[in-house]
This record gives structure tokens, C-alpha cells and sequence, in this order.
């Protein structure tokens, strides 16, 4: 970090504005975050000046304008550190279902004059556009990985990563498991975690909004949840979800739409 | 006849009546003791502080099956009929997640947070678990430097078994010789029969509250349901393991095509060491104050099917699921056979059960013994 | 209750820079009765934590004798070593150790010493290194062999004239990517087995560096006639916990923490080289 106090700022692209939310839900933290850093931009919470140089900026929502891009450039050539934050900024958020189809034959469908408005024909993560130093996932994010995030690089050290699926999560939670004794098909076993379990706590299955595990063994997941009693298409439109760019969901997704499962053979 | 029988001489039961066991709660209270017991609760049986008797579970028994688990409502009374949830022993002694040590970086220091306790009955215990925990306590208290958390939570425990007097499907206790009578390691233990239960002392500790009951005397018929219900219970299991011996042979086997086939199906989510009442592995990671001042260290369970388990910088030692499955399977199996003087494995079933995908570590194991197949 | 969880304090006494990424930390405990207890063989590690941030394991480098400090030498791999690489003198650490068991020195004494080390691994020889020249009587021959990536990796130039100067040691260095200054040999470490006089009865290996280039080290020993018993290795694993608890270190039924990090070649036979282990 270049100054004693670093200066921030936070960006909003194609997004609903949820994981700014994790930071002005921080409670406590969030007064004593003034005094650890200098927040130049962030309109949601009233500091605007979207073109400072900083030495932090954390990015959410997904590039799916032109206009998207010329403007990440230039968050990218004022920002010494870069982190999208949540769904959107890191796989490109929900609204990149719409990658999968024809983006003219939605806009005709709900607009009356598409004509009108200009987008580009994918909604995609800020990673396929600039240079990404860090990455937090989630939709959405939440307090406690911001903190986490802030202060590793207050610190001057590499922020940590949640690798472990949710099933971790759940267990340490002492939740039951929805899969075993409902019945319910959860995606927490090829899951990342980091959301404290929620859905399960809930009594419902995960819908993967945290993104990939390190490990998606979609052929077994599949295997199960047919006797459970959700074909191939239904267990592919769980992956291609909140976050249907991330490569392993994507991938795995596409590969039980095609009906091949190389990894079944 | 059944006087002679050397678990009747070793228990020298009293018979308690179903309506009594509130009086039992009751001395329990008097002595200290804050309760858990079974409760159902979200479609499990679950661990939780009882105030009354009357909130032990009524009928309910479960189906287990490979990545199944149900309760199911009977029309009898008894309170025990259950087999087990997906937790035993272990989150009690070797907390799911806590906080080691605080820090403070001005002056700097570190400084320990010993665990809240209080003297805690548990109710409801069974065999298999009794033995999972004297294995924890091997794992934890026997080394040179005994653990302090888990110690001080061990020590507040007053353990009240119960003999099973059924089995689930998952269940493969025999075979292991853990189950499903009880075999030492508790305090007060109890047999359930369908008018009350017999009940009896095991350790001094247990005497005080076995003392203040007004037990009644079991009759010979009493004694015989008591040895014919863990008989049955014994014979009814349709899974085991091998012998110890034989299990030995996993680490010749370490390139066994199975293991593969096993790689195929799981999910590397964990859920099996997280129900094993036997896995220790853990974790501890600093979270630092934003402001930078404070830090706690915490703990949490781990597992060796989690990516930074075998981590070391930029390189996993084992990196694929093929790796992981067969280090926890040999671990438990093999390993702990020099490390701890017998297998890991106390035939519970839980994670048979409460594998997503219903992988079954008995017929894993037999595959992986077969002969014939690329063996080294 | 003692709290083998729970680190003490100490305090970044010295700071060398010993190439781009390794530097040296000299450490004393902020306590003194601390220091005066602690007490370590050669091989052993403690367990550092950097404030806030994280624990690391570190093999201790100096001399047992030295009764007033210890010395951590760091390489820059993950998140933890780079924030201390950013540590300067008068700054903390927390410390809890030393662990594991280190090199059989007394069980070794008389016999001929030969030390393999590749990259880093120089770390946790280099105790024994000092170890033995504090006490040259009490063993036969000594020889060195380092090897390096590249030429420049070589860190403690100077010590290794120093030692080569001494009775009977001898000290040869290889690079796998030479320099026009480098005095030593260009190829991997292990090929400067074959240019030893070894007396096989009479020689101890001990061998600290990359897997691969142990297994190889092992292989030419046997071949030149070092018995098993005699193969002694220092292992790196995920190790956390120090105590044997965690169960991150396993190799087999062996915990490198406590069981190691120095085990006879005997010992881990079975796993040493195999995939996953």
C-alpha cells in the first residue's frame, strides 16, 4: 500500500447492488473502516468520484455494456489492487443465462423497441475484460468476507481463499443434511463455502450461488439425484444458475445438456 | 441361569420403571448435571439439553440406508429405539469450531481461551460411540502434549449408555467388535425393555447417581430380554469389515483399480469424516479484527478430502479424489493400526449413511482386498 | 495449564536478506525464562506465527548451543512467509516448539557424515553442519553436497569456504543452471555422489531437499553400498498443528511432526516416492 492510508473506492457494473450491501452491513466495522482507509467513491453510500486513482477498488456487477467496458478499463488503470466482488464481477451473474441463448430474440421478446438499447451480446465477468488481482464469490458476498479481504490487504498479504464445499460448513454447523434425510437434491458437495450454510439451515437445499468447488463430480451428483428423482436437464439448469459462467459449472452443466458425460462412461 | 451369564455378574442391573426415569432426571439436576439427550429435530435424532424425561423421543425408530436416513413413528413407547443421528460423541470433546488463543498486537501477546463447560450428563449414549471416544481420547490426551480444550470438556462429561437392542441396516458394530452391547468406557449403563429399564453403575462416578435411585430388582426374564435384545441386534447387522489383519493389506494395495471405480462416485465433500465419530483432523486460521489490533486463532474440523489438506505452498500432495479417498480408507483402516493399536473404524455407519452418494466403506474395503487387480 | 496451542512471544533480534527471497530472522523469547528453558536438537522446527495473519513451521538453523537466540532461515512461498519477509528488527513473532525429532546425532557419532541437500534444504542441515564443526572430534569424515536451481540460489557462499577449509571436509556444490562465476559443478546433486570416496560401513547420509532428489539420492547410495539403516531424510509435509493432532502431515501411519521431520530411510520405505502419500 502506497500512502499510511490507502485510498478505496467501490465500482457497481451490471449488478442489483447486494454485495455493496455486505459492506454497509458491516455494523461495527464499518466506522472504523473511515479511519483505515480514505473511500473516495461510493455512490451508494454517498462519496462519488468514479474517475479517482486509488489504491483499492472492489468491483461488482458483470461487463454487459459498451459502455461496461470503456469504463473497467479505466477502473483498472486507476486501481493499483482490483477485486470483483460476488456472482456478477466474478462469473458474470445471472444475467448471463441469457449468454446461452440468442440476446436479440430475448429483447424482442420484452421490449417494445430493443432498437433502444444497446448491450453487448454476453454478460461476462470483469476477468474476460482486465487484469483481476483477487476474487470474492458469493451471491451475495458477505460482511465477513469483506473484512477478511480488507484486512489481509491492509496487512500487505495475498487475502485467503475458501476452498472447502459447504458440506464443511453444514457440518460444523451441526445442520442435517437436506440430501440424506429429505431427500432433497443440494448442490453443497460441489459447492464452494463460505455463506455459513444457509439454505441448509433453512431446511432446503443449496442452489450453488457460491460458485464452483474445487471438486464438481457432476456424473455422481447426477447419478444421485436421479434417483432422487431430477433428470439430466433439471440437475443442468442447477449449474447453469447465479453463477452459470464459472468454468466447472458451465462445463458441467454443458455436458449434461448434451447428453455425453465423458466422466459416466 | 442368566445369573451366572458374565454380563448379568459384571452389571448387576436395577429395574427401573418407564414413569421413574423423570426421578432420574431429576437426581441428575440435583447433582450438577445440566442434561442432553436425544430430541428429534429436523428429521434427525439430535444431541440437546433436556429438562424433562418427557422430551426423550417416544417410538421412533429410523431406516438407514447407503445416503439414506429416515425416522419412522411406532405406536410403542420405548425412548431408545433409535440407532443414531449423524452426530455422537465427538462435537462435545473436539468442538466443530472454537477459538484456541486471542492476540493482541500492542503489547503484543497471545493469550489462551479455555473452553465454557459444565458437568454434563448425556443420555442415550451407545457402544459404538463410547468406543469412537476412547479412541479420540487416545488421539487427544495420550501424547506428550494432551490437548487442554478437549481435556477440560472430556472431564465434565457423565456418560449414560444404552444397549441397542436393534440395528440399522448401516450398522456393522459386531464386526468390529464395538457394538451393539455395551463394553466399558461409560458411567451408568442402561438397557431398555418395554416396561422401563435396567440400569446399573460402571464407574464410581456413575455410583453417586445410581445410589439416590430406588431401583427395583430385575427379574431373570428382565435379564434374559436384556441379553437376547443385543444377541438379536448383533445378528440382525448385514455389513462388516474384515478382520485387522486383513486390513493391513490395504497398503499393499495401493494401486488397485478400485480404487478408481470409488474416485468415479465421490464427491470429495467431506461428509464422511465429518460424521465419523473417529476423524480428527483439524484446522486452526487466524481472523484478524478489521482495525488490526485483535486476532483470534480458530479451530475447525477438517478433513482430508478438503483441497488444503495436503497442501504445502503451490503443491497438494494429494490433489486428486482418487488420492483422498484412499488416504482416509488406509488411514482408518491400516494406520491407525500402528498409530492407536487398532483400526479407526468403530462400525457405526455414519458414513455409509450420510454419504451424499451412498458410498459404502465395507464394500470398498472387500473390493479393494480382492485380488487379481494391478496389485503392487 | 500449559497449552502446547498457545505461542510465546518473540522478538526479531537480527534480519539478513540472505538472496531475493530467503531471509534470516534471529529470534529471542520476549521472556526470559522462556529462552533459558528452551532447549533443541538439530532437525527440530518451531511453529511461527506472523500476528493476525497465520502459523508456519520453520526448522531452527543455528547450534544448540547457542543458548540466547534462535535462527529461522524463511524462503517466500505463500502468504504467511511473504508477510514476514516484511518484518524488521524490534518487530514480534509468536513461537511455540521446537518439535518433531531431529537428526540422530549422538547415535551417529564416529561414523563418517555425508549431508545431501538441494535447494532450500540447506535449512535444516545446516544446524547439523554447525553442529558437527562445533564438534569435530566426535565424527569421521565429513562431506557436504549442495545443489542448487540455479547458480545464484546459493545462499551462505562464504560459510561453505569456511567449512570446506576445515579437517576432513570436503565440500562440493552443483547448479543445474550455472553461472560464469560458479566454482562448482553444473548437473543435479546427486551425480556428485559417484565422485565420493565413500566408505560405505562407515558413512551416514543425511539427506534434506526435494523428494525427487532424494529418492535419487537414495538409490545411488544403495548402489555404492550405504546400508538402509544408515539413509536418514528430513521431510516436508502440511504441517500445522506441531503435536501430531491435526493430522495434516501423514505419510502413512508416520506424522512428519512428531514422528519426523527426520526419519531413517527404514521407516518410511514403503511411502517414501509413492503418489498421494
Amino acid at each position: 500500500m502506497s500512502r499510511q492510508k490507502p485510498k478505496l473506492a467501490v465500482h457497481k457494473f451490471s449488478s442489483c447492488d447486494g454485495c455493496q450491501l455486505a459492506l454497509l452491513n458491516l455494523g461495527e466495522p464499518l466506522l472504523q473502516l473511515p479511519a483505515l482507509v480514505d473511500i473516495v467513491h461510493f455512490a451508494e453510500a454517498g462519496p462519488s468520484d468514479p474517475a479517482a486513482k486509488v489504491d483499492i477498488s472492489l468491483v461488482e456487477g458483470s461487463i454487459s455494456t459498451p459502455e461496461d467496458v470503456q469504463r473497467i478499463q479505466q477502473v483498472r488503470e486507476n486501481s493499483e489492487i482490483l477485486v470483483t466482488v460476488g456472482a456478477c464481477a466474478t462469473a458474470g451473474g445471472v444475467q448471463a443465462l441469457a449468454n446461452f441463448a440468442n440476446r436479440n430474440d430475448w429483447m424482442s421478446a420484452v421490449y417494445t423497441e430493443p432498437d433502444q438499447i444497446e448491450t453487448l451480446q454476453t454478460s461476462n465477468a470483469i476477468a474476460d475484460y482486465v487484469k483481476v488481482d483477487w476474487e470474492l464469490q458469493g451471491c451475495p458476498i458477505n460482511s465477513r468476507q469483506v473484512i477478511g479481504l480488507l484486512r489481509d490487504l491492509l496487512s500487505g498479504v495475498r487475502p485467503r481463499e475458501e476452498l472447502q464445499p459447504v458440506c464443511m460448513e453444514c457440518k460444523r454447523k451441526g445442520l442435517i443434511c437436506t440430501l440424506v434425510s429429505l431427500g432433497e437434491p443440494c448442490m453443497g458437495p460441489v459447492t464452494r463455502a463460505g455463506c455459513g450454510a444457509l439454505c441448509p439451515a433453512a431446511g432446503r437445499g443449496c442452489y450453488g450461488c457460491y460458485g464452483p468447488a474445487e471438486q464438481v463430480n457432476d456424473a455422481s451428483l447426477l447419478q444421485r439425484f436421479s434417483q432422487l428423482g431430477l433428470d439430466r436437464q433439471a440437475l443442468a439448469r442447477r449449474f447453469h444458475f447465479i453463477v452459470n459462467q464459472a468454468p466447472a459449472f458451465k462445463a458441467a452443466g454443458e455436458r449434461l445438456k448434451g447428453g455425453s458425460h465423458d466422466r459416466n462412461a | 441361569m442368566n445369573s451366572q451369564d458374565p454380563q448379568v455378574v459384571s452389571r448387576r442391573p436395577g429395574f427401573l420403571t418407564r414413569d421413574a426415569l423423570q426421578k432420574f432426571f431429576i437426581v441428575l439436576s440435583q447433582l450438577g448435571y445440566q442434561i442432553l439427550g436425544p430430541v428429534v429435530r429436523d428429521g434427525a435424532i439430535q444431541f440437546d439439553t433436556l429438562s424433562t424425561a418427557d422430551q426423550l423421543p417416544r417410538g421412533v425408530s429410523n431406516d438407514q440406508q447407503p445416503g439414506h436416513y429416515r425416522l419412522e413413528q411406532g405406536d410403542n413407547q420405548r425412548q431408545f429405539d433409535w440407532n443414531h443421528g449423524p452426530q455422537g460423541l465427538k462435537p462435545l470433546c473436539f468442538s466443530p469450531r472454537e477459538v484456541l488463543w486471542t492476540e493482541q498486537s500492542k503489547p503484543p501477546a497471545f493469550n489462551p481461551v479455555p473452553p465454557s463447560i459444565e458437568p454434563t450428563a448425556v443420555i442415550g449414549v451407545r457402544a459404538c460411540d463410547l468406543a469412537a471416544l476412547a479412541i479420540q481420547d487416545r488421539h487427544f490426551l495420550s501424547g506428550s502434549d494432551p490437548d487442554p480444550h478437549y481435556r477440560q470438556r472430556r472431564e465434565s462429561l457423565l456418560l449414560i449408555g444404552v444397549d441397542c437392542a436393534r440395528s440399522a441396516a448401516t450398522c456393522f458394530c459386531a464386526s468390529t467388535g464395538d457394538g451393539p452391547a455395551l463394553d466399558g468406557g461409560y458411567d451408568i449403563g442402561m438397557a431398555e425393555l418395554d416396561e422401563g429399564f435396567l440400569i446399573w453403575r460402571e464407574s464410581d462416578k456413575g455410583r453417586t447417581v445410581i445410589d439416590q435411585l430406588d431401583l427395583l430388582p430385575a427379574s431373570d426374564a428382565q435379564l434374559e430380554t436384556m441379553l437376547q435384545s443385543t444377541t438379536q441386534a448383533s445378528l440382525a447387522q448385514q455389513r462388516s469389515l474384515p478382520d485387522s489383519d486383513e486390513l493391513l493389506l490395504l497398503y499393499k494395495r495401493l494401486e488397485h483399480v478400485h480404487w478408481d471405480n470409488v474416485a468415479e462416485r465421490c464427491l470429495s465433500c467431506g461428509n464422511c469424516t465429518a460424521v465419523c465419530p473417529t476423524c480428527f483432523c483439524y484446522e486452526a486460521s487466524h481472523e484478524m479484527s478489521l482495525d488490526g489490533e485483535t486476532a483470534q486463532m480458530i479451530r475447525q474440523w477438517d478433513s482430508c478430502f478438503s483441497s488444503t489438506h495436503s497442501s504445502m505452498g503451490q503443491f497438494q500432495v494429494r490433489s486428486t479424489i482418487k488420492q483422498r479417498y484412499r488416504q482416509w480408507l488406509t488411514h482408518k483402516l491400516a494406520g491407525w493400526q500402528s498409530q492407536q493399536g487398532r483400526i479407526g473404524c468403530i462400525g457405526c455407519g455414519r458414513c455409509i449413511t450420510w454419504c451424499p452418494v451412498g458410498i459404502d466403506l465395507t464394500a470398498e474395503t472387500v473390493a479393494v482386498l480382492e485380488e487379481g487387480s494391478l496389485d503392487v | 495449564m500449559f497449552d502446547p496451542h498457545v505461542p510465546h512471544v518473540a522478538v526479531i533480534d537480527q534480519r539478513v536478506q540472505e538472496s531475493p527471497t530467503i531471509f534470516t530472522l534471529r529470534l529471542q523469547y520476549e521472556d526470559t525464562r522462556v529462552q533459558d528453558a528452551f532447549e533443541f536438537d538439530p532437525g527440530q522446527f518451531n511453529m511461527v506465527t506472523l500476528f493476525g495473519i497465520g502459523e508456519i513451521a520453520i526448522s531452527i538453523v543455528n547450534d544448540p548451543l547457542d543458548s540466547h537466540f534462535f535462527d529461522h532461515t524463511i524462503r517466500v512461498v505463500g502468504r504467511v512467509s511473504e508477510g514476514m519477509s516484511k518484518l524488521q528488527p524490534g518487530d514480534h513473532v509468536g513461537i511455540r516448539g521446537p518439535f518433531g525429532r531431529g537428526w540422530p546425532m549422538e547415535q551417529i557419532k564416529g561414523r563418517d557424515v555425508l549431508l545431501i541437500t538441494g535447494g532450500l534444504g540447506c535449512a535444516p542441515l545446516v544446524s547439523v553442519i554447525r553442529y558437527l564443526m562445533r564438534r569435530r572430534d566426535d565424527y569421521g569424515r565429513i562431506s557436504i553436497l549442495q545443489g542448487v536451481k540455479h547458480a545464484d540460489d546459493l545462499i551462505w557462499k562464504e560459510q561453505y569456504s569456511v567449512w570446506s577449509a576445515e579437517r576432513d571436509v570436503r565440500v562440493l556444490l552443483a547448479a543445474d543452471v550455472a553461472t560464469q562465476s560458479w566454482q562448482g559443478q553444473q548437473g543435479m546433486v546427486t551425480e556428485l555422489i559417484a565422485q565420493l570416496p565413500l566408505r560405505p560401513q562407515r558413512t551416514v547420509a543425511l539427506l534434506c531437499g526435494p523428494e525427487l532428489m532424494m529418492l535419487a539420492a537414495v538409490a545411488n547410495l544403495r548402489e555404492k553400498g550405504v546400508q538402509d539403516g544408515d539413509i536418514w531424510f528430513s521431510m516436508e509435509r502440511n504441517m500445522q498443528c506441531g503435536i501430531g493432532q491435526c493430522g495434516h502431515c501423514q505419510i502413512g501411519p508416520k506424522t512428519v511432526c512428531q514422528d519426523g521431520p527426520v526419519f531413517c530411510y527404514d521407516e518410511l520405505a514403503d511411502f517414501f516416492g509413492a503418489k498421494g502419500f
